[in-house]
């Protein structure tokens, strides 16, 4: 399918998307994505809001975890302070183009400050450390009422955009589709410039890449403002999506859930990112019809469905370490290498 | 001093929160082995505990057997399931980054906690209680004997761990594989086995835990996210140092129970995460922990 494509100009090597094939094919599906909702029902289009705000915070993680290699076990607490910052926000009135950089930015702030110690500890000691900040941050959104709203939590206005009012599902989908959309792309270019190889260098051997130059506090830190950054907007979505929202949801199992969702996928990869996004999301959806279907006949499997999916879940992150360490990407791309030539003989 | 200061409740404070420690140094001597052993932070600790507590209580109220009989069968299940781990998951993915590793452990955490949900239900049990009640009233303050007693058992337990490691020709092996494993391997000494070691007695520590906790408390599966926060004590105490836990344990335990004490339980339950947070700012390798050093 690729055959004769050849970079023949350096604008040409340096494209985003160098092949015609990729091209068409996103185009094809951005098409698919614009005209879903019209032929999908209300539960498939809320799925794929979900998928697209789990996208969005996957690819703040990846970039924190598989491109720059600090390990993160305190997303969804940045998640929640975008929720949170956007909710308050949205309350007093502002508009969520502007709610949904700010919560970004409050998150990225918080990023930082939680990154600081990111120089002096790494690995295992940086994964407590951030596992620390979760309960430390959950505990806040509990205590801080007037804020958060503590236990009861908060409600979220609906977003309107030229006073149309974003309260279904089918709406916010053509928000949050976008959105994904935009980060996403902005990640993909994100390693094309000095900041991303600069990440992916430190990830490899920060040492190595002190010597080379790069400051690793700076970039460090920026890795943890940009992660963050793209948890907060992800956390505002969610928001906006459920329109309330309680401490409970950013717990330390949405943690480990987008860490299981890009080592699923493939770290360090933004494509591994929405592969990773997807079937996380559909896996326990998958689950919950198959137990629907099996309690036609025994009633008591419904009872077991939630145990069911934490065995799965934790089956799945062993399964794919042990199987398939570079995840659904890895599969992807065997796939694609068989069509390589096609229909060719290779 | 000021006046009316109630001195005696500080004492008892004080006291139980001391000897609380002695159960957080028990169940971070777990993690501090497998640490030392095979370079990897547990984080499926907790999961041993609950799985060891569910064994003991089926095979002590469900089965009717007597306490030693259930003790001992529940100790010989929980190695076996340590040892199936250590070979399923944890040896293929040695030498891989501390990413898959970790993520590996909290997987199995997952895998275990649905599947002891699913097996016995999410119910609270009613555990039979192993240590005697009967409360300790040295002076004019009181402690529960259960918290003594338990304080007594991880003393022992980890007193015979020691022993063993300084003593035993299998302990100075799993000692010299912890410090140097590729030196230990030309010298003829079994990593993999003493690898699988660690992960058999970690596992039976977490269970002798597990048991206890239960006993004290009741048994349900949250008792799983109970070892998350033994994290301060193996932090504060140096990840690789056992006598870095017991120290660190009996510390932690007094702060919490000081802080339970003075300012609530909901202020109790995030002081060892603030605590971690500190002394990582601080003295990232704990109290008494090896300090890395790195070179290209």
């Amino acid at each position: 399918m690729r055959i004769g494509d050849f970079r023949a100009s350096y604008r040409h090597d340096e494209a985003l998307w160098p092949t015609r094939v990729q091209r068409t094919g996103l185009l094809l599906l951005a098409l698919v994505l614009a005209v879903f909702p019209f032929s999908a029902n209300g539960y498939l289009v809320g799925l794929a809001c979900m998928v697209g705000i789990h996208c969005i915070a996957a690819a703040g993680l990846n970039i924190m975890t598989g491109y720059t290699g600090l390990i993160s076990l305190g997303h969804a607490a940045f998640m929640g302070v975008g929720c949170y910052t956007a909710a308050w926000f949205a309350q007093r009135g502002l508009p969520f183009f502007v709610t949904l950089p700010l919560a970004g930015l409050f998150a990225a702030g918080i990023g930082i400050v939680v990154g600081l110690p990111s120089l002096r500890i790494k690995g295992l000691y940086l994964a407590v450390a951030t596992l620390a900040t979760q309960f430390l941050l959950v505990y806040v959104f509990r205590e801080w009422d007037s804020v958060t709203g503590g236990v009861r939590g908060v409600n979220v206005p609906n977003a309107s955009l030229f006073g149309l009012e974003l309260n279904n599902d089918h709406r916010m989908y053509y928000l949050i589709v976008p959105v994904a959309a935009l980060m996403l792309v902005g990640g993909r270019n994100l390693f094309r410039t000095r900041v991303g190889r600069a990440f992916i260098a430190i990830r490899d051997k920060d040492i190595s890449a002190e010597v080379l130059g790069i400051e690793l506090l700076h970039y460090k830190l920026a890795a943890f403002a940009i992660g963050s950054f793209y948890a907060g907007v992800a956390g505002a979505l969610l928001g906006y999506f459920y329109r309330a929202m309680t401490p409970e949801y950013f717990t330390l199992q949405l943690s480990v859930f987008y860490l299981a969702a890009i080592i699923v996928g493939g770290l360090g990869s933004m494509l591994g990112t929405i592969l990773g996004a997807v079937f996380m999301t559909l896996v326990p959806e998958l689950l919950r019809g198959g137990v629907a279907f099996v309690a036609q006949w025994a009633p008591s499997a419904t009872e077991i469905l939630s145990p069911i999916q934490q065995v799965v879940f934790g089956l799945l992150i062993m399964g794919f370490l042990v199987f398939e360490p570079h995840g659904l990407l890895e599969i992807w791309r065997r796939v694609r290498r068989m069509f390589h030539l096609w229909p060719f003989r290779a | 001093m000021s006046a009316g200061f109630d001195w005696i409740a500080l004492t008892e404070f004080a006291a139980i929160g001391l000897l609380s420690g002695g159960l957080l140094a028990l169940i971070a001597l777990g993690f501090v082995l497998i640490y030392k052993g095979t370079g990897v932070i547990n984080f499926a600790m907790g999961e041993f505990m609950m799985l060891g507590a569910y064994f003991f209580y089926t095979a002590n109220v469900l089965w009717g057997l007597p306490t030693w009989l259930a003790l001992a069968l529940t100790l010989a299940a929980v190695a076996l399931a340590a040892a199936l781990i250590e070979r399923a998951l944890l040896r293929p993915l040695s030498g891989q980054p501390v990413i898959s590793v970790l993520m590996a452990t909290i997987g199995l955490a997952s895998a275990l906690h649905g599947g002891v949900d699913a097996i016995w239900g999410g119910n609270n049990y009613e555990m039979p209680a192993l240590l005697p009640r009967k409360p300790f009233t040295p002076g004019d303050i009181l402690i529960p004997g259960q918290i003594v007693w338990s304080f007594a058992l991880a003393a022992v337990v980890i007193a015979a761990f020691t022993l063993y490691f300084r003593f035993s020709k299998t302990g100075i092996a799993m000692r010299a594989a912890a410090s140097d494993p590729l030196t230990a391997y030309v010298l003829g000494i079994d990593v993999r086995r003493t690898q699988a070691l660690t992960w058999i007695f970690a596992g039976m520590v977490g269970a002798v835990a597990g048991i206890v906790v239960a006993s004290m408390t009741s048994l349900s599966p949250a008792l799983g996210g109970a070892a998350l926060g033994v994290l301060a004590v193996i932090i504060l105490g140096g990840l690789d140092s056992i006598a870095g836990a017991i120290v660190a344990g009996l510390i932690v335990g007094l702060i919490e129970s000081l802080t339970a004490g003075y300012l609530g339980g909901k202020v109790r339950d995030i002081v060892p995460y603030a605590i971690v947070l500190v002394i990582l700012l601080i003295r990232p390798y704990g109290l008494f922990g090896t300090r890395q050093i790195e070179r290209l």
